[in-house]
């Protein structure tokens, strides 16, 4: 089980952060989000790549209206 | 004409800024910035909402401005430096306007907190404008920390009590190596006003415009309130008096007869 923004997910076995967007049907080539796993950023770059662990807490953001 | 407000090298033709958040609408958000005639207004940082329609990105590119994400909602250094790194991953932007709140009642900022945060930004690149204190003392150790401006409070943000220290201001103006941009509390046109004539370099507005009765003629009357304290700052204010001082000509005056 994975924690995407607070909610438990499946995302498969072994899944990458790519994978871990699509379960949640954000499309990872979305312009203006960002993903932090277990409170570190991780780049664009590497989502297609790096392996989600059990348990990791997936934080997904994106700008909104704000003062 | 006046100086373009400089902000770490960039030059900014608008002093007023604009913060996006209260408005109802995506439609009357883009018409507010073009009534500001603003070239940078901020943005927040949340969660992705799969269900939310329209992006404020979206309004923000068509009206040909630049984004200037925040981290308001961080209680702490850590979140609000982690928060600031998503926004520059999400957005390609090194600005930053630094908040780190101390409590959700007053929205006031957290001094401990907000310098160390502001330290960490610098080192990791960040071009910093910290929400503070009308405090000079902690103004002065966010510009010796590296901030690229210093963005003090008029009163606690959204209140529309505009400058409650106005002394408390002055100092921070007189003192300041860094650019000075209010931010929080105006509440009208001549709050921003009175902001310039002390001497801030900026005005950011949020709440006072965009929970207006009319947003755009309220965006419009900032903007000029803006302008007009430009001016008078340049023009040189008429120093207080306690007693009356006469304009007419004192010699002269005609005496009639009983």
């Amino acid at each position: 089980m994975i924690y995407v923004n607070g909610d438990p997910t499946e995302a498969g076995d072994a899944p990458t952060i790519d994978d871990v967007l699509r379960s949640v049907d954000i499309d990872p080539q979305s312009a203006g989000i960002a993903v932090a796993v277990d409170a570190e950023v991780a780049r664009r770059g590497v989502w297609s790549t790096r392996i989600v662990c059990d348990g990791a807490r997936v934080e997904i953001v994106r700008a909104v209206q704000g003062g | 004409m006046t100086a373009p407000l400089t902000i770490a090298g960039r030059e900014l033709r608008s002093r007023l800024l604009l913060g996006t958040g209260g408005f109802d609408r995506l439609q009357t958000l883009g018409e507010a910035i073009d009534a500001c005639e603003c070239e940078l207004v901020t943005v927040a940082m949340r969660r992705v909402d799969a269900a939310a329609r329209g992006s404020v990105l979206d309004v923000i590119a068509a009206c040909g401005v630049d984004v200037l994400p925040n981290t308001a909602g961080c209680f702490t250094a850590r979140d609000a430096v982690l928060t600031a790194q998503l926004a520059r991953e999400a957005l390609q932007t090194d600005w930053v306007k630094l908040e780190v709140i101390g409590d959700e009642r007053t929205l006031l900022p957290d001094a401990p907190e907000l310098l160390v945060a502001a330290e960490q930004l610098v080192d990791d690149g960040f071009v910093v404008l910290p929400y503070t204190n009308d405090d000079p003392v902690l103004a002065r150790r966010l510009e010796d920390a590296g901030c690229a401006a210093v963005m003090p409070l008029g009163s606690p943000i959204g209140s529309g009590m505009g400058i409650a220290n106005p002394a408390n201001l002055t100092l921070i103006v007189e003192r300041a190596g860094v650019p000075v941009i209010l931010d929080a509390g105006v509440g009208t046109a001549s709050d921003a006003a009175l902001a310039m004539e002390l001497g801030c370099d900026g005005v950011l507005c949020a709440s006072a415009i965009s929970r207006a009765a009319d947003p755009v003629a309220m965006a419009h009357a900032i903007r000029h309130g803006v302008r007009a304290g430009v001016l008078a700052r340049g023009a040189g204010r008429i120093s207080r008096r306690t007693h009356a001082r006469a304009s007419s000509p004192v010699q002269g005056v005609a005496e009639f007869a009983e």
